[in-house]
């Protein structure tokens, strides 16, 4: 079954190991100019020190089926969480297009007070019903 | 299931306290055949939990994600204003305090219950070390009036970025707030541990407790690992 495995302290310190260079490496990627691959490179990282940290540390890796699946399952739930209301907030502008309507505030709640000059004033009352002739 | 003792056991039980008539582990719970069983219902009530942790923290991160994509020139302006190498110093400093909370419990699993206690305080010293760190980072943006409210200084930022700019340090506040506040319960759970080790409680056979507060510690951790390039490293390129 699950704890079968005999425990070693080899793979604790691999992992200490890569997560402590994986660090290093983050910070100094960091350092150069790589356009939008800065976020990609550094979440790429992050991804793989809490992998690591969840496989070995965490011994999923040798916990049960059950287990495993849940976690997995946290995973893909964060991934629906974060995924699915970008993919609202960043299709606004499309949908208002197709609706025929004009580009209008993305809905943070914002209106100009936050200092972007891209973002209209939320219409009132007056311009949604003229819209709608 | 088939084992014929817990059966008794379980009879017993249900007319008197003879229910520990029967010998079996004292950490074995009556309703739990094997402690494997036991062990591996804890940690999946325990990942349970931590599900909903993930998604806690989550939406934490989608508001970060959303409201960066909003400003992403402000997040990067806002962001120089954090010490890199403290956060980079706390982040092998956390590291290691997982690394310690492992080798807690491989010293369980080896059956040296001196070296759990030591790994464990080794492991609060090492969590109280990242919160003190925390604390003086926290002292520098209140002295550089970079805390949100009445006394944050809009002058230090770009005009029109100053309200956004705020906006990054009140998510900056909350996520690291909340970080540091799972440290400290985290560090309560470990001297419960280190008190309940010193008595000889845990070996080979039984350390659930030790199990289940290290996969709590690593989660923290975990958060961290995101935490740190995601709000201190945004736009280090540009500094």
């Amino acid at each position: 079954m699950s704890s079968e495995h005999k425990p070693s302290l080899k793979p604790y310190i691999l992992v200490f190991a890569a997560l402590m260079v994986l660090t290093a490496a983050t910070v100094v990627v960091a350092k150069f100019d790589l356009g939008a691959a800065n976020d990609i490179v550094a979440m790429v990282i992050a991804v793989t020190k809490a992998t690591l940290v969840v496989l070995f540390f965490m011994h999923v890796k040798y916990s049960t089926r059950l287990t495993q699946l849940t976690v997995i399952g946290s995973v893909l739930w964060l991934v629906f969480l974060i995924g699915v209301t970008m993919m609202d907030y960043t299709t606004r502008r499309m949908s208002d297009e197709v609706r025929g309507a004009p580009y209008e505030a993305p809905g943070l709640g914002l209106g100009g007070q936050m200092g972007d000059a891209a973002v209209a004033v939320a219409p009132g009352p007056a311009t949604a019903a003229a819209r709608h002739e | 299931m088939s084992n014929p003792a817990l059966g008794a056991a379980g009879g017993a039980a249900g007319t008197a306290a003879a229910g520990h008539a029967v010998a079996h582990h004292p950490d074995l719970q009556h309703h739990f055949d094997t402690l494997e069983q036991q062990k591996d219902s804890s940690s999946l009530g325990m990942w349970m939990f931590l599900v909903t942790e993930v998604l806690f923290f989550g939406g934490l991160f989608a508001t970060y994600v959303l409201y960066r994509l909003r400003f992403p020139g402000v997040f990067a302006e806002a962001s120089h204003h954090l010490n890199v190498p403290m956060g980079a110093i706390n982040t092998g400093v956390l590291i290691c305090s997982s690394l310690t909370m492992a080798l807690a419990i491989y010293a369980a699993q080896v059956n040296r219950k001196k070296a759990i206690v030591g790994w464990l305080l080794a492991t609060i010293v090492l969590g109280a070390t990242f919160l003190v760190v925390k604390a003086f980072e926290y002292k520098e943006k209140f002295t550089h009036h970079l805390v949100p409210g009445p006394n944050f200084d809009p002058s230090q930022f770009t005009p029109d970025h100053a309200r956004p700019a705020e906006m990054f340090f009140s998510l900056y506040f909350v996520m690291t707030g909340i970080h540091a506040l799972h440290m400290v319960i985290g560090i309560g759970l470990l001297a419960w541990l280190v008190v309940q080790s010193n008595k000889g409680r845990f070996d080979s056979t039984y350390y659930n407790p030790l199990e289940m507060t290290g996969l709590y510690w690593h989660f923290v951790d975990i958060v961290w690992i995101f935490l740190f390039p995601l709000l201190y490293l945004l736009g280090y390129h540009a500094r």
